[in-house]
């Protein structure tokens, strides 16, 4: 039974739910080699700026028990060197182009957005307020609601294309952030981002990073991610792309079922590049197992009849 | 195109209580490989550790009838993955993606080449030492370590023809300290107008050393930097090391991609972690 794959995110079809995710996969291109990029649903590209971006010294890494902390600081080379160089190569190779954008200021986000719209092949806007690696931009919109509110409708006002708010797992009520990003007009919402957290070296009883503190993910954070998710679910009625240490399809089919559309991959990648056939074919043999046509039918089923929920 | 494949540890040979070499059978990653590049490695399946880490590519192995089987790795052990590494048995598979990276650039003749190695940082040498023998380049290896017993395979490189200058921390062979010391005392010896190419691999410290020593007697170097890598492919930014370029201001580059190989005259070894 050959079963379909294909999502939808407002008007953004992807040809199946597995999205690179954007801080993991470069710009798209360095992975021309190793995956073709036409068969992933999306490529979420690298955050990208108004201008070039050195990022933080190393040490930007560092690996954490089933995870890692990353500190890159959004090193990148600006919207417009990506309009230019990337983005033709990544039409060239049939890519669905998520374009992640930051912003020093709310200003700076439409602005990036505004070139974004002019260009050629872009699928849709993620918005970035969620980094928690940079001083300005990124979570300290991300961690208001009314820095999310403002950040979101600034870009809504620039462009028609889709816009995800990327939303940040560093809050107490993430729901009450994806209401804000649909009553500011965005399209879906993407999370999570990286949890912030820190290790230390206790021979030098330094930081392991340099920037200090970084951003967690990897399978330590998947079953929060879930549950925020399905937090966001219930809150609003709102395409939701799903991320947070999936591995392997049953992962990413926990995110699916908890309510979102589509989900992104980002540590998986660094482990094994070639993770991508494996979750279509396990995405593929679940359906067929479950007798399910379209995965689109399995969004949101999640079933907690008979199941207490107190908190 | 790089390929991630599950080799089979042929032999495990420890050569010390730290360090040993793995024999993996893997003909199209050995075939592939050029010295100076690396592969990534997962030494177990499952979480933890989670990231692959990355190593120089050691020997390139053949059978008899001198058809390319594998590749080897010389291993030290320092951290959870290199302890894998160090109690693999024989039969026991590990994932390696490769090979990745910029190679050296192997010289032509007259030039002669002068490998400076500390440490585990001699993993790279012994494919570029048979590929400088194939083109008839007078080779030597400077060759720093702790003590007499943690300097390995001496015999295998006088096989290839090179020549060597060893040294050690505590004098036990060779000279007593770096390594800089024979570098120093050969630079200062041989005619300035000697072509000779220096290729460094170790301690950044080390590296550093080399690269400024050799400066002085207007001689390049190639260094081959180690640095913490999440992917190796480009994905992650992790990987990048501090490169100034023709007066150019300078520039966090992905030592995955533009790298592992810079002229040390490049890196902006202050900046450098």
């Amino acid at each position: 039974m050959s079963v379909d794959l294909s999502v939808d995110i407002g008007s953004l079809h992807l040809r199946n739910p597995l999205i690179a995710a954007s801080g993991c996969f470069g710009y798209g291109v360095e992975y021309a080699d190793v995956v073709d990029l036409s068969t992933l649903g999306g490529v979420a590209v690298k955050g990208l700026f108004l201008d070039e971006r050195e990022g933080h010294p190393p040490a930007r890494i560092v690996e954490t028990p089933s995870g890692m902390l990353n500190a890159i600081g959004l090193q990148g080379i600006g919207v417009r060197r990506f309009v230019d160089e990337k983005l033709p190569q990544l039409r060239a190779h049939g890519a669905v182009v998520i374009v992640n954008i930051c912003g020093s200021t709310i200003d700076e986000y439409a602005e990036v957005a505004r070139i974004l719209d002019d260009a050629d092949g872009v699928g849709a806007i993620e918005v970035n307020i969620s980094c928690p690696n940079i001083k300005e931009g990124g979570m300290m919109f991300g961690c208001s609601i009314q820095g999310t509110y403002d950040v979101v409708a600034a870009v809504r006002r620039v462009t028609q294309r889709p816009v995800v708010p990327k939303l940040t797992p560093n809050v107490t009520d993430v729901a009450s952030f994806a209401v804000a990003a649909r009553d500011a007009g965005a399209d879906a919402v993407s999370l999570v981002n990286t949890f912030l957290a820190m290790a230390i070296d206790v021979e030098t009883r330094r930081p392991k990073l340099s920037n200090v503190l970084g951003g967690l993910s990897g399978p330590a954070i998947r079953p929060i991610a879930v549950r925020m998710v399905h937090e966001c679910r219930q809150a609003v009625n709102l395409p939701i792309i799903g991320m947070g240490g999936i591995m392997t399809a049953s992962d990413a089919l926990e995110f699916i079922i908890a309510g979102a559309s589509a989900v992104q991959v980002g540590t998986a990648n660094f482990v094994d590049p070639f993770v991508w056939n494996k979750l279509l074919t396990g995405l593929t043999d679940y359906l067929q197992r479950h007798a399910l046509a379209k995965i689109s039918d399995l969004v949101g089923t999640l079933d907690i009849s008979g199941k207490d929920h107190d908190v | 195109m790089p390929l991630d494949v599950a080799a089979a540890v042929v032999s495990n040979t420890h050569l010390s209580n730290d360090y040993n070499v793995l024999a993996l059978a893997a003909p199209t990653v050995g075939s592939d490989a050029r010295p100076g590049q690396f592969v990534m490695v997962k030494a177990a399946e499952g979480n933890d550790p989670l990231l692959r880490r990355p190593f120089s590519v050691f020997e390139v192995l053949r059978d008899d009838a001198h058809r390319i089987t594998g590749f080897s790795l010389l291993n030290k052990r320092v951290g959870v993955t290199t302890r894998m590494l160090f109690a693999l048995q024989p039969g026991d598979r590990i994932q390696c993606l490769g090979p990745l990276g910029r190679p050296f650039s192997v010289t032509e003749p007259p030039e002669r080449a002068w490998m400076v190695a500390g440490g585990v940082g001699l993993a790279p040498f012994a494919t570029l030492s048979t590929v400088l023998r194939e083109r008839q380049i007078e080779t030597t290896l400077f060759y720093g370590g702790r003590t007499a017993d943690d300097l390995f395979h001496l015999d295998e490189f006088r096989e290839r023809g090179v020549h060597l200058e060893l040294a050690t921390d505590d004098g036990s062979r060779g000279d007593h300290g770096n390594v800089t010391i024979p570098l120093a005392r050969a630079l200062g010896n041989v005619d300035p107008g000697v072509p000779i190419r220096l290729y460094a691999c170790g301690p950044t410290a080390m590296m550093r050393a080399v690269s400024a020593l050799a400066a002085t007697y207007g001689r390049a170097t190639e260094v081959s930097l180690e640095q913490v890598m999440g992917c190796g492919l480009g994905g992650c930014y992790s990987c990048v090391v501090p490169i100034r370029r023709d007066g150019g201001p300078t520039r966090l580059v992905r030592s995955c991609l533009d790298g592992p190989v810079f002229d040390g005259g490049t890196v902006v070894w202050e900046a450098l972690v």
